[in-house]
């Protein structure tokens, strides 16, 4: 019998359509592990064990008739606690949401349901999405499983350390500037941000509405195929939504990469990017050439400037999207105020941590009058820049392989007290989110230290099947990750 | 200095926050540090530069208008801090 928690997920759809495990069975595994191990990382903040088991009975029962079986029954998966679901606490990693108890569920947790899929509990992650170390989290930071002293990334870096600490058989995150990325990455795991308006953002607490995008994190990239077949979609309720026809991601798991152009962005490859990261990405670059893969390089001229345009557009949105937290609806009211002007301030301020504070200002600032015209219009005009950069180099190639970030996890507190050198840890990631493409992160090897690193693959709209093909190559090339963080 | 203290209170009104006197003192610090570096977008002449405020190019997303299931009131206001009749309470106003 092999040991439940290292399998991927196709691995135990296997045993599990042979009947030679239960769902019950994994899912008891997997509570298990979470006891186990979850106390050293942090990777949940909700554990629904009752929940879970009740699912993982249904499921049983499904797989006992062969009746509407898909590769997701009986999986247990974890879910970024900004994702609402249905009668279980979803915080956002925030105070002011310590209570809060949805009463519906997000669309992508109706489809979960739908394919019997298992859900173990809810992920740390920086308040609100807003961070690149989940330390930003309200209640408690999150540790990297390859070494408990440094970050897991963030802002899902419960979803990334839970897949990677093997607490989860799957996860899923949300990406703004790269909160699914660059966890994937420092946790070394696979992890996608589909195209904006690939899968339905109903029931996912809103950040930065134009740039927020739910994807699957996860152990391998067939595994990760799977889930974004069952996450994506058109969807009523969000009219950001795209419908289109949507292909089998499993179709695009084919070896050799004949009629790819693989395309380098020379300005991915600058001085502070850490040596052995680059040595990993391009040693990974020449490993996707000898599969077939012609190699060109190209370049994406405004990347320089893609950091300060997110940091204005990003809490412009965020801004207005966190005026919903009032203390009338939902969440947080202090128990203490003179009138409903000071109800509002003291509920704010004490609900809010520092960095959602920050975001709040900046984004209030700049959309403040007289203001707009020299930060948001023009932020979104260098939108614009940096959309037509990508254009243009996908006339010279199908794909763009790059680092997900300029080096390797760094320590817990590094960055804490610097909001700036935190943002700047992003600037691989958040280029993407602006043009609305998609990209994944792939594992490509380990520092000297032993710190996984991750290549990061960009795509056009829509292309994820060429991300996918190209990854799973890679993962052909390389092989899957076969040492585990921790045992 | 990008930003003064004052501007600093002025906008923490605008959001709704406050701020105590040394809060307001590294806020406006970072704050300023942060408006310094998104400044660089100036060295870009973006005089003839469409604006995008939306990644796709989506227009009209139309649906039927039918009558769909909604969440009874007594679900919405399961979460409110305060409710009284199928209402949310408010501190008064007037």
């Amino acid at each position: 019998m092999p040991i439940l928690i290292d399998l991927s997920i196709h691995e135990l759809h296997d045993i599990l359509s042979r009947r030679d495990v239960s769902a019950v069975e994994i899912t008891k595994a997997y509570l298990n592990r979470i006891d186990e191990v979850d106390p050293k990382i942090r990777a949940y903040l909700t554990v629904t064990a009752d929940k879970a088991l009740a699912q993982a009975e249904d499921a049983d029962r499904r797989l006992k008739k062969a009746d509407a079986v898909t590769p997701l029954t009986g999986i247990p998966m974890g879910i970024k606690d900004v994702i609402c679901t249905k009668g279980v606490r979803t915080t956002c990693g925030s105070k002011i949401l310590e209570n809060f108890v949805p009463p519906y569920n997000a669309t992508i947790m109706e489809k979960l349901e739908a394919h019997g899929a298992i859900m173990l509990g809810k992920l740390n992650m920086d308040e609100f999405a807003m961070g690149s170390s989940t330390e930003n989290s309200a209640y408690h930071p999150t540790h990297n499983p390859w070494d408990i002293e440094r970050t897991p990334g963030g802002s899902s870096g419960g979803s990334a350390a839970s897949v990677a600490s093997r607490t989860c058989a799957g996860s899923l995150g949300s990406d703004t500037g790269g909160s699914i990325r660059q966890p994937a990455s420092y946790c070394g795991v696979v992890g996608l941000k589909p195209t904006y308006g690939r899968v339905s953002r109903f029931g996912l607490v809103a950040f930065a509405s134009s740039l927020d995008q739910i994807g699957p994190i996860s152990r391998d990239v067939t595994d990760c195929a799977l889930l974004l077949n069952a996450i994506s979609g058109h969807d009523y309720r969000d009219s950001t939504s795209v419908s289109r026809n949507m292909p089998d991601y499993t179709d695009s798991l084919t070896p050799g990469l004949k009629n790819y152009t693989l395309g380098i962005p020379k300005e991915y490859f600058i001085s502070g990017l850490d040596p052995d990261v680059e040595k990993s990405v391009k040693h990974a670059i020449s490993a996707l050439e000898s599969h077939g893969a012609e190699v060109v390089e190209v370049s994406l001229p405004h990347t320089e400037y893609a950091v300060a345009t997110y940091y204005i557009i990003a809490p412009a949105e965020a801004s207005s999207n966190l005026f919903r937290y009032d203390g009338v609806k939902y969440g947080l009211r202090v128990s203490d105020y003179k009138n409903l002007m000071d109800m509002y301030i003291k509920t704010r301020s004490q609900g809010f941590g520092p960095e959602v504070k920050r975001r709040i200002m900046i984004g209030t600032y700049s959309l403040s009058a007289g203001y707009y015209s020299a930060y948001y219009k023009k932020a979104s005009q260098v939108r614009t820049l940096i959309t037509r950069d990508f254009k243009k180099a996908f006339e010279k190639c199908d794909v763009l392989a790059a680092p997900v970030a300029p080096t390797a996890a760094f320590r817990l507190g590094e960055k804490i007290d610097n909001p700036l050198q935190m943002y700047l840890s992003d600037i691989f990631t958040i280029p993407v989110n602006l043009a609305g493409i998609p990209g994944i992160s792939v594992p490509c090897g380990l520092t000297s230290k032993g710190l996984p690193i991750g290549l990061q693959l960009m795509a056009g709209h829509f292309e994820e099947a060429k991300l996918l093909t190209v990854a799973y190559n890679m993962e052909l090339a390389l092989g899957r990750c076969e040492k585990w963080p921790i045992p | 200095m990008k930003i003064t203290t004052s501007e600093i209170e002025y906008v923490a009104h605008l959001a709704r926050l406050s701020f105590d006197p040394s809060e307001i003192e590294s806020f406006t610090r970072q704050l300023n540090d942060i408006l310094v570096y998104v400044s660089k977008l100036e060295e870009l002449d973006t005089s003839r530069v469409k604006p995008t405020t939306h990644a796709l190019q989506l227009t009209n997303a139309l649906r039927k208008d039918e009558v769909r299931p909604s969440l009874p009131v007594e679900k919405i206001l399961s979460n409110a801090p305060e409710r009284e009749e199928g209402r949310f309470v408010v501190p008064k106003i007037i």
